[in-house]
């Protein structure tokens, strides 16, 4: 793992490719994080995984999560994996709900953020479970659809405010009440 | 026969592209899998995994459970590879309230680690050499199978999702008479495993079915995150194990198997040397298995022994706050990895300061590994793509979760 100067290093790099990316660094449980612009989240990975000396090529793990009620609510995490210093970093990208940022108008608002795929390929599936879950929508994603849930699912389950247990069990036994 | 052609107005014997399904419920699916399979003739060109029928919800049931009463969930996601989902797990907890757990535990959840690798290894080996027609396979495998999950349920008390791992280190010491019988067990693995490799080296259909098929190069393995055998049977030498510094794998001395070509033979291969590279590593930790307690000290976040709970009143306090409310954990988010059986299993765990997580997400390497699948069979014929998917080895619980 960088340690935290080395996490400060990294950011002050950053900063001069592309100014203005890396929001806040942190640096909890011996775990560094870098907290990115998700306008620039693409170029961010990019520099990461080409930039000479970086070479964070490898993304074990893509997947969010609700911080709710804290605003920005969404988080993209990226579990970047360098695999030949076998250093893990951590860049989140914090979305927020745009319902929550202008009038409602009818058609749900959904979070967006660049899709990562072009650069790391793993990110298919993984992305589509974020959408599936969460209802972050990721553009330039080749098919943009729910992946585990069924296609005619409402909601988005792994919110914070999505209830738990609400769910009727769809056997046919219970289709005179729900069906 | 031309005649025949011509006069059915297929005069030069193209097919045209059919779509088919196979699936969800098919014994070749190795669970609930669905495929939706573009074939010409009998080749396959194009592909594309449908899941999400086992999909249970455990990610979002967690969110309502302290986090003592996770463990049970998490384990029924891989089902055949439970003790990996309690160990990745219990691991991020332990990170998250920065729980050390005594060496005695270290080594104890590498043996029982090792032993549920051999077991998901076994369960592969015999559902796909019976995919491949080696229907004898599957009893043999599932002889050594049952010796092992008599070894579970003597530690634990469970054949399958045993609930051992606890945060802190393991919920009981291992019983009189368990290492006689794991050793006797380590004695005998390597000898079956000769005799699986006896059945099937030289077995010429099952050769031919594997050699020179589903090869991805190691390059495109990368780009699609897999990870665990398949990606070492490309020739690439990277296990967790070796890599990051947890349990007691730093102390062991055990070899990384690999492969050189990536088809189906070297995944084949190279799992058959995982299983005796796991028997060494069980000979070692049953050997150097430190004295000492089983469990952490800490009584913030581990439950008192039973014997204290009628003589100290300390004890039964924590022992009632543990159970009713469990213990809180400082807001902070980890994500701990470990070597599954099928590659980097992850497990992120957010804690916002209550007694409940978050956010539990698993990275399951099933469902990653599954990307690759189209790769592996596009342009080969079905029945190749079945072999393929038997080497790939999905399991359907931890990909749907």
């Amino acid at each position: 793992m960088p340690d935290a100067p080395g996490l400060e290093l990294i950011r002050g790099e950053i900063e001069q490719d592309h100014p203005g990316a890396v929001l806040a660094t942190s640096f909890d449980r011996d775990q560094p994080a870098l907290v990115v612009d998700p306008a620039q989240i693409l170029a961010v990975l990019a520099w990461l995984r080409d930039a000479p000396g970086q070479g964070y090529r490898f993304l074990s793990s893509l997947h969010a999560a609700d911080y709710l009620p804290a605003e920005p609510r969404f988080a993209v995490h990226y579990e970047l994996l360098n695999r030949d210093r076998v250093e893990r970093l951590r860049v989140k990208a914090m979305l927020r709900e745009p319902s929550a940022a202008g009038p409602v108008t009818g058609e749900e608002q959904l979070p967006e953020i660049d899709s990562c795929v072009e650069l790391f390929p793993t990110a298919e599936f993984q992305e589509r479970e974020v959408f599936d879950f969460f209802g972050i929508v990721f553009k330039g994603h080749p098919d943009m659809t729910r992946i585990l849930l069924p296609e005619d699912y409402v909601g988005w389950p792994q919110r914070r405010d999505f209830p738990i247990g609400g769910e009727p069990v769809t056997f046919t036994y219970n289709e005179r009440t729900y069906g | 026969m031309a005649e025949i052609a011509q006069a059915n107005g297929a005069g030069d014997l193209d097919t045209e592209v059919m779509t088919i399904n196979i699936g969800p419920h098919h014994p070749a699916t190795h669970g609930v899998l669905r495929l939706v399979v573009d074939l010409e003739g009998e080749v396959v060109r194009d592909l594309r995994p449908v899941i999400g029928y086992v999909h249970t919800g455990i990610e979002k049931s967690c969110e309502d459970k302290s986090y003592w009463k996770v463990i049970p969930f998490v384990e029924r996601m891989d089902y055949v590879s439970y003790f990996f989902q309690m160990e990745a797990f219990c691991g991020a907890v332990e990170r998250l309230v920065d729980l050390e757990i005594p060496p005695r535990a270290k080594y104890l959840r590498t043996i029982f680690l090792e032993l549920n690798r051999i077991h998901s290894h076994l369960v592969w080996l015999g559902t796909t050499a019976l995919d491949l027609g080696a229907i004898s396979m599957l009893w043999y495998c599932f002889r050594e199978r049952e010796r092992i999950l008599d070894l579970f349920e003597m530690a634990t008390g469970q054949r399958m999702h045993t609930r051992y791992f606890q945060v802190g280190g393991v919920i009981e010491d291992i019983p009189r008479g368990f290492e006689a019988k794991l050793r006797s067990f380590l004695t005998d693995m390597p000898i079956r495993v000769e005799q699986y490799q006896a059945l099937l080296d030289r077995n010429e259909v099952f050769l031919s079915r594997a050699k020179g098929t589903g090869i991805v190069p190691r390059e495109r393995l990368l780009e699609l995150g897999v990870t665990g055998p398949l990606l070492r049977a490309a020739g690439e030498p990277w296990d967790l194990r070796k890599a990051f510094d947890y349990l007691a794998y730093p102390e062991m001395d055990f070899k990384v198997p690999i492969g050189t070509v990536g088809d189906n033979y070297d995944r084949y291969r190279v799992r058959v040397a995982e299983m005796v590279e796991s028997v060494r590593i069980m000979e070692q930790a049953l050997d150097g298995l430190p004295e000492g307690p089983f469990i952490a000290d800490d009584r913030k976040y581990v439950l008192p022994p039973r014997s204290e709970l009628s003589t100290s009143m300390e004890s039964l306090i924590h022992h009632f706050k543990l159970v009713t409310e469990g213990y809180r954990v400082q807001a902070g988010e980890v994500y701990y990895s470990i070597e599954g059986p099928r590659g980097e299993l992850g497990c992120f765990v957010l804690a916002d300061g209550s007694a409940k997580p978050a956010r539990v997400h698993f990275r399951d390497p099933s469902f990653v590994n599954l990307q690759a699948f189209k790769d592996m069979s596009v342009g080969s014929y079905v029945a190749d793509m079945i072999a393929s998917l038997g080497m790939l080895d999905p399991i359907l619980g931890g990909v749907d979760r």
